[in-house]
């Protein structure tokens, strides 16, 4: 396990947290937690080989929250101070009074056993903040230039993004864990303009952004090299390929498109707070509501779903959540029927749920913990085969690679997505890409549709730094795995005539 | 405790004096921010917070050119200053020469206050707002109705400082509600939303009266197929619509041949009819109500639209469509350079006018057969070749049927470019200050009107009420 950075163990996290727990205790809290969280995020753009931004940011700062006479209370601040600190833990106290006349219900938590002195860090190699800014920036310019230099490359758009993310947590049951998470995300996209025709195309790697470090760009976990070395090829094939013929298919799906399909179709939709109605004028509520627990078929019999913050790499991947909870795998769909929400301490006790799963988390030391997604993850069939056994087993059909354009519904029903590339498939074989595609379908009718998912081999996480919710918002990175799936009689559009052209 | 308005110019002149580099843009951030949020006729949440964030550009010249390192933090104390400016070297002395490059701002003549403290806001801004929102809460439930919702206000005091000698100095209020109601089984759902920069005689009955008064339309519910059917867009729709143009506006893009922009061969489509209706597409900072800063503040560059070498840059009122022709696109004073144009950074607010004086009440008697929208929701690029966007629509569609609402129809998913519906329009209402549903995290100043559009293309029914 790598150590925790020293920069963020100087700063006197107990004290502070000694500081707001025993001033929130001695003002009659019931429960009380203390947050002190750095997050470190750099960015390198490039366009065209040439240096087009750089950041460098830090966020410093220090949460406590409170449940005082059975209402939640919360304060942040940015001076670290034991002052600041006991100032904190008597502003939550008031919020919570303000809080206690318009809610109704009091707050309790559902049980968790107490973590003392816990040290958790993320699975990586090389903490990319160690790697200096010269190397980083001349990397990516060796991979823009090199995509530059291929033929039918006009454009190159080339990002790095890294996260190292530190948290102290501890509250008033004697929960006390310093936890280091560190994640990555390198993006090239390729793009062909056609200046006889008007037009342009582009093509985006597909490595996605993981819960590594700096390794990831050179070998570990993806070979970002090779799948440069191909794009130029693909991008070509991809900006002469015909246009599609609207109409229904059978879609064999990779999982570098499938994840994000996933993601807004069954990730939020078992958000249990958005099933209660908790986003209902914002982000929305979902069709999976809780008196289906149990019930609801959500899809084939062979589609089983878990949600973890455990899996090596992913990106929601965590020790503890910010309700001080040890993180778990847990079922939520299994043999195609609904059984089990994401959950918090709260939401899991008041709806008789047994105990949390560990979906709480703050995505900064200024905001209160939401329900946020765990890696929701599609498991892959134990006897699956590869890929290519999914596409022999279509007859007329299109191969789906790759994210792009996303879609979905206040209530989780209705999606449509597009994808980076799309390849007929005619007679069980690969035919060439076709461009224009979207897919558009009901979860439901969609999830039931999956006939066959691959095996493990073909098992893949994808993701995202950017999960929005809440107002004011916050942001998540979440990771989604999932094989190759095969779905039968998918709606596909052609995106130039729904344009009306 | 010192206070913060002697802090921050203080703190932005004390990094620019640790500045060892060739050039140095010192931004320093003040936030205040209230923020009540409720559903089911009861709050769930609600805060204060306060952020102090320096950003430091520095710019160290190198033979190929200057090159830049932006750093950002958090800043406590004066003390961190020193490791900031330092980390912003540091990036600067590794860095390549910056794409974007171009010479810093010279002081200008200008009437800010330099030593003015930052404005502030605090949950006393809903001094007025709260028991209102209260008696609404007690109306919907005698009247077994749910109302869910937002209110925000912000303050972001900027402190702008170069290492030519410019000093800026500007203070943004920003605020908006959203209020949805819901009948209690959940099955009829409207919205309405406004921007307002104070609070200051916000009318939270007439926004609970128009929500009432659409769930009350919605007690007739009508299913439709999907087609293409005459819309009419309220200027909350058009607001999100017209701000995925704007984001899209680059001039480099279209020059690159990589926008719907693009007219090949290097050309733009600027000159080029968008509409036959006599429409302005315009940014004012000076705007009555809708005031934004007057000067470039850009903590970060980004591809040809947005450059850190431009803070404190003077922006002017720029029109985008003029008379219904693209008139400008957006780029940096680099860009303008290497191109021989005029520079127009991004500007924080929008006005979309036709000069008419029709009200969408008027818009609704005159239609004999359509459906009146309410707002737009989950928008995404499709195809950027021809900016063609899909999105649902939220919280209320209703069938109008000989100048009269019919009921509510079922949500549908489309699937339209707004450059193409610009062209396809056959009536403009009258311009009025709106909230945009999808984007009003991120922008809110925006003067849209309603658009009626004979063909919107309506691709699939969503089952979402």
């Amino acid at each position: 396990m790598p150590d925790v950075d020293a920069g963020f163990l100087a700063l006197p996290r107990s004290t502070l947290a000694d500081a707001a727990l025993s001033r929130a205790g001695d003002l009659g809290a019931t429960h009380a937690d203390f947050r002190l969280e750095r997050i470190r995020t750099a960015e390198i753009g490039l366009r065209d080989g040439k240096l087009d931004s750089t950041l460098d940011d830090e966020d410093l700062g220090m949460a406590v929250r409170v449940i005082h006479d059975g209402a939640w209370g919360f304060a942040s601040g940015i001076d670290r101070t034991s002052e600041a600190a006991a100032l904190l833990a008597d502003q939550a106290v008031a919020t919570a009074r303000v809080s206690r006349v318009l809610n109704f219900e009091p707050v309790e938590l559902a049980a968790e056993a107490v973590h003392r002195d816990i040290t958790w860090v993320s699975s990586y190699d090389i903490n990319p903040f160690d790697v200096p800014v010269d190397e980083r920036i001349g990397l990516l310019t060796e991979l823009s230039e090199r995509l530059l230099g291929a033929d039918g490359v006009d454009h190159v758009d080339a990002h790095i993004t890294q996260v190292l993310e530190n948290k102290y947590y501890a509250d008033l049951s004697g929960t006390t864990t310093t936890q280091q998470r560190v994640r990555i995300s390198p993006r090239l996209t390729a793009v062909q303009v056609d200046r006889a025709g008007g037009g342009f195309s582009s093509m985006r790697t597909l490595a996605p952004p993981a819960g590594r470090g700096w390794e990831y760009l050179t070998g570990t976990g993806w070979d970002l090299a090779a799948e440069l070395a191909e794009l130029p090829e693909l991008l070509a094939e991809h900006a002469a390929a015909p246009s599609v013929e609207a109409g229904v298919y059978d879609l064999v799906i990779d999982p570098s498109n499938l994840w994000l399909t996933i993601h807004e179709s069954i990730g939020h939709a078992t958000e249990l707070d958005r099933a209660l109605g908790y986003e209902a004028a914002y982000a929305g509520t979902s069709f999976a509501t809780i008196d289906r627990l149990g019930s609801l078929e959500y899809g084939s019999s062979i589609m089983n779903v878990t949600g973890d913050r455990t899996a090596p790499h992913g990106l929601a991947t965590i020790g503890y959540d910010d309700d001080g909870v040890a993180t778990t795998e847990f079922d939520i769909i299994s043999s195609g029927i609904l059984v089990g929400y994401q959950l918090n301490r709260q939401m899991a006790l008041a709806n008789g749920l047994g105990a949390s799963n560990g979906c709480a988390l703050a995505d900064s030391p200024g905001h209160i913990p939401l329900q946020r997604m765990a890696n929701v993850s599609l498991r892959p069939d134990p006897a699956g085969g590869s890929t290519e056994d999914l596409i022999e087993a279509v007859d007329n059909g299109i191969y789906v690679v790759g994210d792009k354009s996303w879609s979905i519904d206040m209530q989780r029903y209705n999606f449509q997505f597009t994808g980076q590339r799309f390849f007929r498939i005619v007679h069980g074989r690969l035919a060439g890409q076709v461009r224009d595609v979207a897919y558009q379908a009901t979860t439901t009718d969609f999830w039931r549709s999956m006939r066959a998912t691959g095996g493990q081999r073909t098992y893949q996480l994808g993701g995202a730094f950017n999960c929005g919710k809440g107002q004011p918002g916050q942001v998540a990175p979440v990771s989604h795995g999932c094989p190759s799936a095969l779905f039968r009689g998918v709606k596909v559009l052609n995106t130039v005539s729904e344009g009306g052209r | 405790m010192m206070t913060a308005a002697a802090r921050m110019g203080d703190l932005v002149e004390t990094a620019l004096a640790l500045s060892t580099a060739d050039g140095c843009v010192v931004i320093g951030a003040e936030r205040t921010e209230a923020n009540l949020r409720w559903a089911a006729n009861s709050l769930t949440t609600n805060g204060q917070m306060h952020s102090r964030t320096i950003t430091v550009v520095s710019v160290v010249d190198t033979s190929g050119g200057p090159a830049s390192g932006v750093a950002s933090r958090a800043i406590s104390t004066s003390d961190e200053l020193a490791h900031l400016v330092s980390a912003s070297e540091s990036v600067a002395r590794a860095a390549s020469a910056a794409d974007d490059a171009a010479p810093l701002v010279q002081p200008y003549e200008h009437d800010d206050d330099w030593d003015s403290p930052p404005a502030k806001t605090g949950i006393e801004v809903f001094a007025d707002f709260a028991p209102a929102l209260g008696r609404a809460f007690a109306a919907a439930r005698t009247h077994d109705r749910l109302l869910y919702g937002f209110a925000e206000h912000t303050v972001t005091s900027t402190y702008l400082g170069t290492s030519t000698g410019l000093r800026r100095r500007f203070d943004q209020p920003a605020g908006r509600v959203e209020l949805n109601g819901k009948s209690s089984d959940l099955t009829r759902s409207a919205w309405a939303g406004v921007q307002t920069r104070d609070f200051r005689g916000l009318d939270v009955e007439g926004l609970a009266a128009e929500v009432s008064r659409r769930l009350d339309w919605a007690a007739t519910r009508i299913d439709l197929p999907p087609g293409k059917y005459e819309t009419l867009l309220p200027p909350s729709a058009v607001a999100d619509l017209v701000l995925s143009i704007y984001q899209n506006g680059s001039a480099r893009d279209a020059e690159e041949g990589r926008s719907v922009f693009s007219a090949g061969d290097g050309r733009t489509k600027i000159g080029h009819r968008l509409s036959p209706w006599p429409l302005t597409l315009r940014s004012d900072p000076s705007e009555p109500g809708l005031g934004c800063a007057p000067f470039v503040i850009a903590s970060s560059s980004s591809g040809g639209l947005q450059s850190v070498f431009d803070n404190g840059a003077p922006l002017a009122p720029t029109s985008w469509i003029s008379d219904g022709h693209l008139a400008n696109l957006l780029n940096t004073r680099n860009w303008a350079g290497r191109t021989n144009a005029v520079a127009h950074p991004p500007i924080e607010n929008l006005i979309l006018d036709g000069g008419a004086t029709t009200t969408l009440e008027e818009m609704v008697a005159g239609t004999e057969r359509g459906l009146l929208l309410t707002c737009l929701w989950y928008i995404r690029q499709v195809d950027p070749r021809t900016l063609l966007l899909t999105g649902l629509t939220r919280d209320g569609v209703y069938l109008i049927e000989n100048g009269a609402v019919m009921g509510a129809v079922n949500n549908f998913r489309f699937n339209e470019s707004p450059v193409d519906l610009l062209g396809r329009i056959t009536e403009v209402g009258r311009a009025e200050p709106t909230l945009p549903r999808e984007w009003n995290e991120y922008f809110t100043r925006t003067v849209m009107p309603p658009l009626r559009v004979p063909d919107f293309n309506m691709s699939t029914v969503s089952q979402a009420s």
